[in-house]
Protein backbone atom coordinates (compact mmCIF):
# COMPACT_ATOMS: atom_id res chain seq x y z
CA UNK A 1 0.00 0.00 0.00
CA UNK A 2 1.38 3.31 -0.93
CA UNK A 3 2.31 5.64 2.05
CA UNK A 4 1.18 8.94 1.05
CA UNK A 5 -2.11 9.47 -1.30
CA UNK A 6 -2.99 12.04 -2.87
CA UNK A 7 -5.84 12.44 -4.43
CA UNK A 8 -7.73 15.75 -6.46
CA UNK A 9 -6.00 17.97 -4.06
CA UNK A 10 -6.56 21.53 -4.96
CA UNK A 11 -4.91 24.62 -2.90
CA UNK A 12 -5.60 28.58 -3.56
CA UNK A 13 -3.89 31.00 -2.00
CA UNK A 14 -5.45 33.60 -0.30
CA UNK A 15 -8.83 32.23 -1.64
CA UNK A 16 -11.63 34.93 -2.12
CA UNK A 17 -8.88 37.69 -2.27
CA UNK A 18 -8.41 39.99 -4.88
CA UNK A 19 -4.30 38.28 -5.70
CA UNK A 20 -5.76 34.73 -4.69
CA UNK A 21 -3.23 31.84 -6.79
CA UNK A 22 -3.77 28.19 -6.89
CA UNK A 23 -0.62 26.96 -6.30
CA UNK A 24 -1.59 23.13 -6.68
CA UNK A 25 -4.44 22.07 -9.19
CA UNK A 26 -5.99 18.71 -9.36
CA UNK A 27 -3.22 16.93 -7.92
CA UNK A 28 -3.19 12.99 -7.32
CA UNK A 29 -0.88 10.68 -7.35
CA UNK A 30 1.26 8.59 -4.64
CA UNK A 31 4.43 7.92 -2.68
CA UNK A 32 5.18 4.44 -2.16
CA UNK A 33 6.28 3.04 0.96
CA UNK A 34 9.97 2.93 1.14
CA UNK A 35 10.93 4.52 -2.40
CA UNK A 36 13.27 7.42 -2.68
CA UNK A 37 11.10 10.03 -4.67
CA UNK A 38 12.80 13.41 -5.94
CA UNK A 39 10.36 16.12 -7.10
CA UNK A 40 11.65 18.56 -9.26
CA UNK A 41 9.99 21.84 -11.25
CA UNK A 42 10.52 25.39 -12.01
CA UNK A 43 10.53 28.21 -9.58
CA UNK A 44 6.85 28.25 -7.97
CA UNK A 45 5.68 25.31 -9.50
CA UNK A 46 3.95 24.23 -6.04
CA UNK A 47 6.40 21.85 -5.01
CA UNK A 48 7.00 23.40 -1.63
CA UNK A 49 3.01 23.78 -1.10
CA UNK A 50 2.86 20.29 -1.82
CA UNK A 51 5.30 19.37 0.64
CA UNK A 52 3.53 21.10 3.38
CA UNK A 53 0.21 18.87 3.12
CA UNK A 54 2.57 15.91 3.56
CA UNK A 55 2.44 16.83 7.18
CA UNK A 56 -0.83 18.90 7.54
CA UNK A 57 0.81 21.96 7.44
CA UNK A 58 -1.61 23.24 4.75
CA UNK A 59 -5.01 21.75 4.67
CA UNK A 60 -6.15 21.05 1.22
CA UNK A 61 -9.19 23.71 -0.16
CA UNK A 62 -10.23 20.79 -2.25
CA UNK A 63 -9.24 17.37 -2.42
CA UNK A 64 -7.89 14.31 -0.07
CA UNK A 65 -4.33 13.88 1.77
CA UNK A 66 -4.12 9.82 2.81
CA UNK A 67 -1.30 8.66 4.87
CA UNK A 68 -1.50 4.86 5.66
CA UNK A 69 -4.64 5.05 4.10
CA UNK A 70 -5.78 7.54 6.63
CA UNK A 71 -7.62 10.78 5.46
CA UNK A 72 -5.61 12.57 7.49
CA UNK A 73 -7.78 15.88 7.92
CA UNK A 74 -10.77 13.35 9.08
CA UNK A 75 -9.86 14.85 12.69
CA UNK A 76 -8.20 17.94 12.50
CA UNK A 77 -7.48 17.69 16.13
CA UNK A 78 -4.87 15.01 15.82
CA UNK A 79 -3.07 16.10 13.05
CA UNK A 80 0.09 16.06 15.41
CA UNK A 81 0.08 12.84 14.90
CA UNK A 82 1.12 12.65 11.33
CA UNK A 83 3.80 15.30 11.62
CA UNK A 84 5.63 12.49 13.83
CA UNK A 85 5.23 10.00 10.84
CA UNK A 86 6.17 12.70 8.37
CA UNK A 87 9.66 14.56 9.24
CA UNK A 88 9.35 17.50 6.98
CA UNK A 89 12.87 19.64 6.64
CA UNK A 90 12.17 22.88 5.09
CA UNK A 91 14.67 24.96 3.12
CA UNK A 92 17.35 26.75 4.96
CA UNK A 93 16.32 24.68 8.28
CA UNK A 94 19.27 26.14 10.08
CA UNK A 95 17.10 29.24 11.07
CA UNK A 96 14.92 27.22 13.21
CA UNK A 97 17.63 26.61 16.01
CA UNK A 98 16.70 28.01 19.31
CA UNK A 99 18.13 26.37 22.08
CA UNK A 100 21.11 26.57 24.42
CA UNK A 101 22.74 23.53 23.11
CA UNK A 102 22.45 21.08 19.96
CA UNK A 103 21.60 18.69 21.99
CA UNK A 104 18.18 20.38 23.67
CA UNK A 105 17.45 21.47 20.12
CA UNK A 106 17.30 17.88 18.54
CA UNK A 107 15.71 16.91 21.55
CA UNK A 108 12.80 19.63 20.95
CA UNK A 109 10.57 16.88 18.40
CA UNK A 110 11.18 13.68 20.66
CA UNK A 111 10.15 15.80 23.43
CA UNK A 112 7.00 16.92 21.88
CA UNK A 113 6.31 13.20 21.06
CA UNK A 114 6.34 12.68 24.79
CA UNK A 115 9.32 9.83 24.94
CA UNK A 116 10.79 9.09 28.41
CA UNK A 117 14.58 10.97 28.99
CA UNK A 118 16.11 7.87 28.33
CA UNK A 119 14.80 7.40 24.89
CA UNK A 120 15.48 10.62 23.88
CA UNK A 121 18.52 10.59 24.68
CA UNK A 122 19.24 7.41 22.92
CA UNK A 123 17.65 8.98 19.73
CA UNK A 124 19.59 12.67 20.13
CA UNK A 125 22.84 10.92 19.58
CA UNK A 126 21.68 8.39 17.25
CA UNK A 127 20.10 11.28 14.93
CA UNK A 128 23.58 13.05 15.30
CA UNK A 129 25.52 10.26 14.03
CA UNK A 130 23.85 10.00 11.35
CA UNK A 131 24.18 13.62 10.84
CA UNK A 132 27.76 13.51 11.54
CA UNK A 133 27.86 15.59 14.60
CA UNK A 134 30.34 14.98 17.06
CA UNK A 135 29.09 14.36 20.81
CA UNK A 136 31.24 17.09 21.89
CA UNK A 137 29.57 19.48 19.75
CA UNK A 138 25.55 18.01 21.03
CA UNK A 139 27.37 20.34 24.20
CA UNK A 140 27.72 23.45 22.00
CA UNK A 141 25.34 26.71 21.13
CA UNK A 142 23.65 26.06 17.92
CA UNK A 143 24.72 29.30 17.01
CA UNK A 144 28.30 28.64 17.31
CA UNK A 145 28.52 25.94 14.55
CA UNK A 146 29.24 26.52 10.94
CA UNK A 147 26.73 26.73 8.26
CA UNK A 148 27.35 23.43 7.17
CA UNK A 149 27.05 21.82 11.03
CA UNK A 150 23.96 23.97 11.44
CA UNK A 151 22.37 22.42 8.74
CA UNK A 152 23.17 19.04 9.96
CA UNK A 153 22.17 19.70 13.53
CA UNK A 154 18.69 20.94 12.15
CA UNK A 155 18.34 17.94 9.94
CA UNK A 156 18.78 15.73 13.23
CA UNK A 157 16.33 17.51 15.15
CA UNK A 158 13.71 16.20 12.13
CA UNK A 159 15.79 12.48 12.09
CA UNK A 160 15.65 12.71 16.08
CA UNK A 161 12.02 11.75 15.34
CA UNK A 162 12.40 8.35 13.23
CA UNK A 163 10.25 9.82 10.66
CA UNK A 164 8.52 6.71 8.64
CA UNK A 165 8.32 9.09 5.54
CA UNK A 166 11.11 11.81 5.48
CA UNK A 167 10.92 14.98 3.19
CA UNK A 168 13.51 17.38 2.27
CA UNK A 169 13.46 20.62 0.61
CA UNK A 170 16.25 21.62 -1.19
CA UNK A 171 18.72 20.25 1.81
CA UNK A 172 22.31 21.16 0.20
CA UNK A 173 20.93 24.52 -1.39
CA UNK A 174 23.67 27.00 -0.57
CA UNK A 175 26.13 24.60 0.58
CA UNK A 176 29.63 23.86 -0.85
CA UNK A 177 29.86 20.21 -3.06
CA UNK A 178 31.49 18.55 -0.13
CA UNK A 179 28.21 20.01 2.42
CA UNK A 180 25.88 19.05 -0.37
CA UNK A 181 27.78 15.16 -0.93
CA UNK A 182 27.45 14.55 2.81
CA UNK A 183 24.07 16.03 3.36
CA UNK A 184 22.80 13.50 0.19
CA UNK A 185 24.66 10.63 1.30
CA UNK A 186 23.61 10.46 5.18
CA UNK A 187 19.93 11.07 3.98
CA UNK A 188 20.21 7.82 1.91
CA UNK A 189 22.30 5.88 4.89
CA UNK A 190 19.07 6.95 6.72
CA UNK A 191 16.98 5.52 3.63
CA UNK A 192 18.95 2.11 3.29
CA UNK A 193 19.36 1.62 7.08
CA UNK A 194 15.47 2.09 7.95
CA UNK A 195 13.76 1.53 5.37
CA UNK A 196 12.20 4.80 5.44
CA UNK A 197 10.31 6.93 2.38
CA UNK A 198 12.04 10.02 1.18
CA UNK A 199 10.75 12.27 -0.87
CA UNK A 200 13.37 15.14 -1.87
CA UNK A 201 13.02 18.39 -3.67
CA UNK A 202 15.95 19.89 -5.49
CA UNK A 203 16.89 21.62 -8.23
CA UNK A 204 20.04 19.68 -8.71
CA UNK A 205 19.38 16.97 -11.45
CA UNK A 206 22.42 15.69 -10.52
CA UNK A 207 21.49 15.32 -6.94
CA UNK A 208 18.30 13.78 -8.14
CA UNK A 209 19.39 11.57 -10.75
CA UNK A 210 21.76 10.14 -8.21
CA UNK A 211 19.55 9.19 -5.67
CA UNK A 212 15.44 9.16 -6.91
CA UNK A 213 14.04 6.05 -7.86
CA UNK A 214 11.49 7.72 -9.27
CA UNK A 215 10.83 11.75 -10.06
CA UNK A 216 7.88 13.69 -9.99
CA UNK A 217 7.99 16.86 -12.28
CA UNK A 218 5.75 19.66 -11.33
CA UNK A 219 4.77 22.76 -14.23
CA UNK A 220 2.36 25.34 -12.94
CA UNK A 221 0.38 23.59 -10.16
CA UNK A 222 -0.60 20.28 -11.56
CA UNK A 223 2.16 16.72 -12.28
CA UNK A 224 3.70 17.23 -15.78
CA UNK A 225 5.56 13.73 -15.67
CA UNK A 226 5.96 10.83 -13.04
CA UNK A 227 7.90 7.75 -13.50
CA UNK A 228 11.48 6.38 -13.60
CA UNK A 229 14.20 8.48 -12.92
CA UNK A 230 15.89 6.94 -16.37
CA UNK A 231 12.77 6.98 -17.94
CA UNK A 232 11.82 10.91 -16.82
CA UNK A 233 15.79 11.68 -18.10
CA UNK A 234 15.13 9.95 -21.27
CA UNK A 235 12.46 13.12 -21.86
CA UNK A 236 14.74 15.63 -22.32
CA UNK A 237 13.36 17.80 -24.55
CA UNK A 238 10.59 17.90 -22.61
CA UNK A 239 12.49 19.00 -19.34
CA UNK A 240 14.06 21.22 -21.41
CA UNK A 241 10.67 23.09 -22.43
CA UNK A 242 9.71 23.18 -19.14
CA UNK A 243 12.34 25.60 -18.21
CA UNK A 244 14.34 22.38 -16.02
CA UNK A 245 17.59 20.82 -16.96
CA UNK A 246 19.01 17.65 -17.38
CA UNK A 247 22.18 16.14 -15.71
CA UNK A 248 25.35 17.38 -17.49
CA UNK A 249 26.12 13.57 -18.31
CA UNK A 250 22.90 13.26 -20.20
CA UNK A 251 23.59 16.33 -21.84
CA UNK A 252 26.96 14.82 -23.30
CA UNK A 253 25.18 11.79 -24.86
CA UNK A 254 22.64 13.83 -26.30
CA UNK A 255 24.87 15.82 -27.96
CA UNK A 256 26.52 12.68 -29.14
CA UNK A 257 23.15 11.57 -30.42
CA UNK A 258 22.86 14.69 -32.58
CA UNK A 259 26.28 14.20 -34.16
CA UNK A 260 24.81 11.16 -35.55
CA UNK A 261 26.72 8.68 -32.73
CA UNK A 262 24.65 5.56 -32.15
CA UNK A 263 24.63 5.40 -28.35
CA UNK A 264 21.93 5.13 -26.00
CA UNK A 265 20.18 8.65 -24.39
CA UNK A 266 18.78 7.70 -20.80
CA UNK A 267 21.94 8.01 -19.20
CA UNK A 268 21.93 9.86 -16.17
CA UNK A 269 24.48 9.25 -13.74
CA UNK A 270 28.15 8.91 -14.70
CA UNK A 271 29.24 5.88 -13.86
CA UNK A 272 25.86 4.38 -16.31
CA UNK A 273 27.63 6.48 -18.94
CA UNK A 274 30.90 5.50 -18.87
CA UNK A 275 29.47 1.57 -18.77
CA UNK A 276 27.62 2.59 -22.39
CA UNK A 277 30.79 4.53 -23.40
CA UNK A 278 33.34 1.52 -23.04
CA UNK A 279 30.41 -0.64 -24.66
CA UNK A 280 30.03 1.37 -27.46
CA UNK A 281 33.72 1.51 -28.12
CA UNK A 282 34.35 -1.94 -27.87
CA UNK A 283 31.26 -2.77 -30.15
CA UNK A 284 33.06 -0.07 -33.03
CA UNK A 285 36.13 -2.21 -33.23
CA UNK A 286 37.85 -3.09 -29.89
CA UNK A 287 41.07 -1.34 -30.80
CA UNK A 288 40.59 1.16 -28.08
CA UNK A 289 41.69 -0.23 -24.43
CA UNK A 290 39.79 1.06 -21.87
CA UNK B 1 -3.01 32.89 10.36
CA UNK B 2 -0.43 35.79 9.83
CA UNK B 3 -1.49 36.21 6.50
CA UNK B 4 -5.21 37.65 7.54
CA UNK B 5 -3.58 40.79 8.42
CA UNK B 6 -5.24 43.28 5.96
CA UNK B 7 -4.18 46.61 8.22
CA UNK B 8 -1.22 48.13 6.59
CA UNK B 9 -1.61 45.80 3.28
CA UNK B 10 -1.42 47.23 -0.46
CA UNK B 11 -3.13 46.28 -3.25
CA UNK B 12 -1.05 47.49 -6.51
CA UNK B 13 -3.85 49.01 -9.23
CA UNK B 14 -4.16 52.26 -11.18
CA UNK B 15 -7.02 53.61 -10.62
CA UNK B 16 -7.57 57.53 -10.51
CA UNK B 17 -7.15 56.70 -6.28
CA UNK B 18 -3.76 54.52 -7.08
CA UNK B 19 -2.45 57.61 -9.16
CA UNK B 20 -3.32 60.75 -7.27
CA UNK B 21 -0.48 62.07 -5.09
CA UNK B 22 0.16 60.61 -2.08
CA UNK B 23 0.48 63.72 -0.05
CA UNK B 24 -3.08 65.14 -1.10
CA UNK B 25 -4.15 61.80 -0.22
CA UNK B 26 -2.61 61.75 3.11
CA UNK B 27 -4.19 64.84 3.79
CA UNK B 28 -7.46 64.25 2.59
CA UNK B 29 -7.28 61.13 5.26
CA UNK B 30 -7.17 63.49 7.89
CA UNK B 31 -9.44 65.63 6.49
CA UNK B 32 -11.69 62.85 6.31
CA UNK B 33 -11.78 61.55 10.31
CA UNK B 34 -12.02 64.92 10.86
CA UNK B 35 -14.99 65.51 8.97
CA UNK B 36 -16.19 62.36 10.33
CA UNK B 37 -16.31 63.68 14.00
CA UNK B 38 -17.86 67.34 12.87
CA UNK B 39 -20.88 65.95 10.84
CA UNK B 40 -21.73 63.34 13.41
CA UNK B 41 -25.59 63.46 12.50
CA UNK B 42 -27.33 61.42 10.18
CA UNK B 43 -26.99 63.10 7.15
CA UNK B 44 -23.59 63.66 7.21
CA UNK B 45 -22.77 59.81 8.23
CA UNK B 46 -24.66 58.70 5.13
CA UNK B 47 -23.20 61.23 3.29
CA UNK B 48 -19.39 60.07 4.40
CA UNK B 49 -20.77 56.45 3.46
CA UNK B 50 -21.77 57.44 0.43
CA UNK B 51 -18.75 59.12 -0.43
CA UNK B 52 -16.73 55.74 0.82
CA UNK B 53 -18.41 53.39 -1.17
CA UNK B 54 -17.44 55.46 -4.27
CA UNK B 55 -14.30 56.35 -3.59
CA UNK B 56 -13.53 52.18 -2.75
CA UNK B 57 -15.43 52.07 -6.50
CA UNK B 58 -13.18 54.29 -8.18
CA UNK B 59 -10.51 53.08 -6.53
CA UNK B 60 -11.54 49.22 -7.90
CA UNK B 61 -11.04 47.83 -4.05
CA UNK B 62 -13.66 45.03 -3.25
CA UNK B 63 -15.98 46.22 -0.47
CA UNK B 64 -15.44 43.07 0.70
CA UNK B 65 -12.04 43.86 2.29
CA UNK B 66 -14.05 45.98 4.79
CA UNK B 67 -15.24 43.38 7.19
CA UNK B 68 -12.25 41.36 6.89
CA UNK B 69 -9.73 44.81 8.45
CA UNK B 70 -12.88 45.81 11.18
CA UNK B 71 -12.18 42.21 12.28
CA UNK B 72 -9.43 43.02 14.93
CA UNK B 73 -12.13 45.83 16.28
CA UNK B 74 -15.47 44.03 16.49
CA UNK B 75 -15.04 43.56 20.07
CA UNK B 76 -14.02 47.31 20.43
CA UNK B 77 -17.21 47.94 18.67
CA UNK B 78 -19.57 45.46 20.45
CA UNK B 79 -18.16 46.77 23.73
CA UNK B 80 -18.74 50.76 22.77
CA UNK B 81 -22.14 49.88 21.20
CA UNK B 82 -23.79 47.87 24.78
CA UNK B 83 -22.20 50.39 26.83
CA UNK B 84 -23.77 53.20 25.01
CA UNK B 85 -27.61 50.78 24.62
CA UNK B 86 -28.08 50.56 28.17
CA UNK B 87 -26.08 52.99 29.64
CA UNK B 88 -26.79 56.99 28.22
CA UNK B 89 -29.54 58.37 29.59
CA UNK B 90 -33.13 59.38 27.99
CA UNK B 91 -36.41 58.41 27.03
CA UNK B 92 -37.02 54.69 27.29
CA UNK B 93 -37.88 52.57 24.62
CA UNK B 94 -37.94 49.68 26.46
CA UNK B 95 -36.90 47.73 29.80
CA UNK B 96 -35.15 44.96 30.24
CA UNK B 97 -34.87 44.04 33.80
CA UNK B 98 -32.49 46.76 35.03
CA UNK B 99 -31.52 48.00 32.09
CA UNK B 100 -33.53 50.77 30.48
CA UNK B 101 -32.56 51.16 26.27
CA UNK B 102 -33.34 54.80 25.29
CA UNK B 103 -33.51 56.32 21.96
CA UNK B 104 -30.46 59.12 22.88
CA UNK B 105 -28.50 55.27 23.48
CA UNK B 106 -29.94 53.98 20.36
CA UNK B 107 -28.79 56.86 17.96
CA UNK B 108 -25.41 57.21 19.60
CA UNK B 109 -24.97 53.23 19.41
CA UNK B 110 -25.65 54.56 15.36
CA UNK B 111 -23.52 56.88 15.28
CA UNK B 112 -20.66 55.52 17.31
CA UNK B 113 -20.98 52.11 14.79
CA UNK B 114 -21.16 54.10 11.33
CA UNK B 115 -18.20 56.74 12.50
CA UNK B 116 -15.90 54.07 13.84
CA UNK B 117 -16.55 51.55 10.67
CA UNK B 118 -15.92 54.84 8.39
CA UNK B 119 -12.77 55.52 10.21
CA UNK B 120 -10.76 52.11 9.54
CA UNK B 121 -12.37 51.84 6.20
CA UNK B 122 -11.64 55.43 5.09
CA UNK B 123 -8.14 55.26 6.32
CA UNK B 124 -7.53 51.16 5.48
CA UNK B 125 -8.26 52.65 1.58
CA UNK B 126 -5.06 54.98 1.95
CA UNK B 127 -3.07 51.83 2.71
CA UNK B 128 -4.67 49.70 0.13
CA UNK B 129 -3.99 52.02 -2.82
CA UNK B 130 -0.76 53.34 -1.44
CA UNK B 131 2.65 51.62 -0.93
CA UNK B 132 3.89 52.06 2.44
CA UNK B 133 7.09 53.57 0.56
CA UNK B 134 5.33 56.18 -1.32
CA UNK B 135 3.55 57.04 1.96
CA UNK B 136 6.39 57.64 3.98
CA UNK B 137 8.01 59.43 1.38
CA UNK B 138 4.71 62.13 1.24
CA UNK B 139 5.30 62.27 5.24
CA UNK B 140 8.69 63.23 4.50
CA UNK B 141 8.02 65.83 2.40
CA UNK B 142 4.69 66.87 4.59
CA UNK B 143 7.20 67.36 7.43
CA UNK B 144 10.27 68.65 5.97
CA UNK B 145 9.54 72.25 7.55
CA UNK B 146 10.25 70.61 10.37
CA UNK B 147 13.65 70.17 9.80
CA UNK B 148 14.22 73.98 10.25
CA UNK B 149 13.27 73.15 13.81
CA UNK B 150 16.27 70.07 14.21
CA UNK B 151 13.82 67.39 13.83
CA UNK B 152 15.60 64.69 12.03
CA UNK B 153 12.94 63.98 9.29
CA UNK B 154 14.91 62.25 6.90
CA UNK B 155 16.31 60.10 9.50
CA UNK B 156 12.75 59.37 11.03
CA UNK B 157 11.04 58.86 7.76
CA UNK B 158 13.83 56.28 6.65
CA UNK B 159 13.44 54.52 9.84
CA UNK B 160 9.88 54.02 9.10
CA UNK B 161 10.09 53.11 5.17
CA UNK B 162 12.54 50.42 6.53
CA UNK B 163 9.99 49.41 9.49
CA UNK B 164 7.61 49.46 7.10
CA UNK B 165 9.46 47.32 4.64
CA UNK B 166 10.41 44.50 6.67
CA UNK B 167 6.97 43.89 8.27
CA UNK B 168 6.06 41.35 5.37
CA UNK B 169 9.23 39.97 5.72
CA UNK B 170 8.93 39.45 9.25
CA UNK B 171 5.24 37.87 8.70
CA UNK B 172 6.86 35.54 5.79
CA UNK B 173 9.68 34.59 8.36
CA UNK B 174 7.70 33.90 11.28
CA UNK B 175 5.52 31.77 9.56
CA UNK B 176 8.07 29.81 8.33
CA UNK B 177 9.57 29.47 11.54
CA UNK B 178 6.21 28.61 13.01
CA UNK B 179 5.71 25.66 10.32
CA UNK B 180 9.04 24.40 11.25
CA UNK B 181 8.50 24.06 14.38
CA UNK B 182 5.06 22.79 14.13
CA UNK B 183 6.83 20.50 11.83
CA UNK B 184 8.79 19.07 14.91
CA UNK B 185 5.79 19.00 16.46
CA UNK B 186 4.98 22.08 18.58
CA UNK B 187 1.98 23.22 19.39
CA UNK B 188 1.27 26.63 19.25
CA UNK B 189 -2.35 27.23 19.06
CA UNK B 190 -3.82 25.01 21.49
CA UNK B 191 -3.19 24.75 25.10
CA UNK B 192 -3.28 27.21 28.23
CA UNK B 193 -1.69 30.73 27.82
CA UNK B 194 1.15 29.65 29.92
CA UNK B 195 1.98 26.94 27.92
CA UNK B 196 1.03 29.18 24.78
CA UNK B 197 3.63 32.11 26.04
CA UNK B 198 6.47 29.23 26.37
CA UNK B 199 5.66 27.71 23.20
CA UNK B 200 6.67 30.80 21.71
CA UNK B 201 9.88 30.57 22.29
CA UNK B 202 11.16 28.77 19.76
CA UNK B 203 9.54 30.69 17.43
CA UNK B 204 11.11 34.18 18.65
CA UNK B 205 14.57 33.58 19.07
CA UNK B 206 15.13 32.47 15.35
CA UNK B 207 12.95 35.86 14.52
CA UNK B 208 15.01 37.98 16.81
CA UNK B 209 18.48 35.95 15.48
CA UNK B 210 17.01 36.80 11.56
CA UNK B 211 16.01 39.95 12.59
CA UNK B 212 19.53 41.06 13.65
CA UNK B 213 21.30 39.24 11.04
CA UNK B 214 19.12 41.00 8.04
CA UNK B 215 19.58 44.72 9.65
CA UNK B 216 22.95 43.98 9.62
CA UNK B 217 22.89 42.91 5.82
CA UNK B 218 20.94 46.02 5.52
CA UNK B 219 23.28 48.50 7.12
CA UNK B 220 26.34 46.56 5.22
CA UNK B 221 24.18 47.19 1.51
CA UNK B 222 23.35 50.81 2.70
CA UNK B 223 27.10 51.74 3.41
CA UNK B 224 28.20 49.78 0.30
CA UNK B 225 26.09 52.38 -1.38
CA UNK B 226 27.35 55.28 0.49
CA UNK B 227 24.44 55.82 2.39
CA UNK B 228 25.30 58.99 4.46
CA UNK B 229 21.88 60.58 5.53
CA UNK B 230 19.27 62.76 3.70
CA UNK B 231 21.58 65.83 3.57
CA UNK B 232 21.96 66.50 -0.75
CA UNK B 233 20.20 63.34 -1.40
CA UNK B 234 18.35 64.02 -4.72
CA UNK B 235 15.09 61.83 -5.86
CA UNK B 236 14.46 59.40 -8.63
CA UNK B 237 10.42 60.23 -8.33
CA UNK B 238 9.73 63.59 -7.49
CA UNK B 239 6.15 63.85 -6.07
CA UNK B 240 4.17 66.44 -8.33
CA UNK B 241 0.99 67.71 -7.93
CA UNK B 242 -1.09 67.28 -11.39
CA UNK B 243 -4.34 68.14 -12.58
CA UNK B 244 -5.85 65.03 -11.84
CA UNK B 245 -4.70 66.11 -7.77
CA UNK B 246 -6.64 68.79 -8.08
CA UNK B 247 -9.87 67.97 -9.58
CA UNK B 248 -9.67 65.14 -6.92
CA UNK B 249 -8.83 66.80 -3.63
CA UNK B 250 -11.83 69.66 -5.08
CA UNK B 251 -14.62 67.33 -5.02
CA UNK B 252 -13.25 65.66 -1.73
CA UNK B 253 -13.46 69.01 -0.36
CA UNK B 254 -16.61 70.11 -1.87
CA UNK B 255 -18.02 66.75 -0.20
CA UNK B 256 -15.85 67.50 2.93
CA UNK B 257 -17.87 71.16 3.46
CA UNK B 258 -21.01 69.75 2.48
CA UNK B 259 -20.73 67.36 5.39
CA UNK B 260 -19.08 69.82 8.03
CA UNK B 261 -22.70 71.50 6.81
CA UNK B 262 -24.64 68.87 7.39
CA UNK B 263 -25.23 69.19 10.98
CA UNK B 264 -26.91 72.53 10.58
CA UNK B 265 -29.02 71.33 6.93
CA UNK B 266 -30.17 67.66 9.58
CA UNK B 267 -31.38 70.65 11.81
CA UNK B 268 -33.59 72.48 9.22
CA UNK B 269 -35.18 69.50 7.99
CA UNK B 270 -38.62 68.67 9.37
CA UNK B 271 -39.05 65.96 11.17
Amino acid sequence: MSVIKVEHLTYIYGEGMPDATVALNDVSFEVERGEFLGVIGPTGCGKSTLITHFNGLNRPTKGKLLIDGEDIWAKPKQIRRYRFKVGLVFQYPEYQLFEETVRKDISFGPRNMGLPEEEITQRVEEAARFCGLSPEMLERSPFELSGGQKRRAAIAGVLAMRPEVLVLDEPAAGLDPEGREMILSQVKEYHKQTGATIVLVSHSMEDIAKYADRVLVLQGGEIAMLDTTAHIFARADELVALGLSVPEVTKIFLQLRAKGVDIATDVYTVKYGRDILLDALRRKGGDQHA
Amino acid sequence: MLRDITIGQHFPGNSPVHRMDPRAKLLLTIGYIVILFVGSNPLGLALSTVFLVVAYTVAQIPLRLITKSLKPIVPILLFTAVLNLFFVPGDPVFTLWVFTVTWQGLYNVMVLTVRIICLIAGTSLLTYTTSPIVLTDALERLLAPLAKLKVPVHELSMMMTIALRFIPTLIEETDKIMSAQKARGAELDTGKLRERVKALIPVLIPLFVSAFRRADELAMAMECRCYHGGEGRTRLRKLQLGGLDFVLAAVCIAVFVLVGFSGALWGMLPL
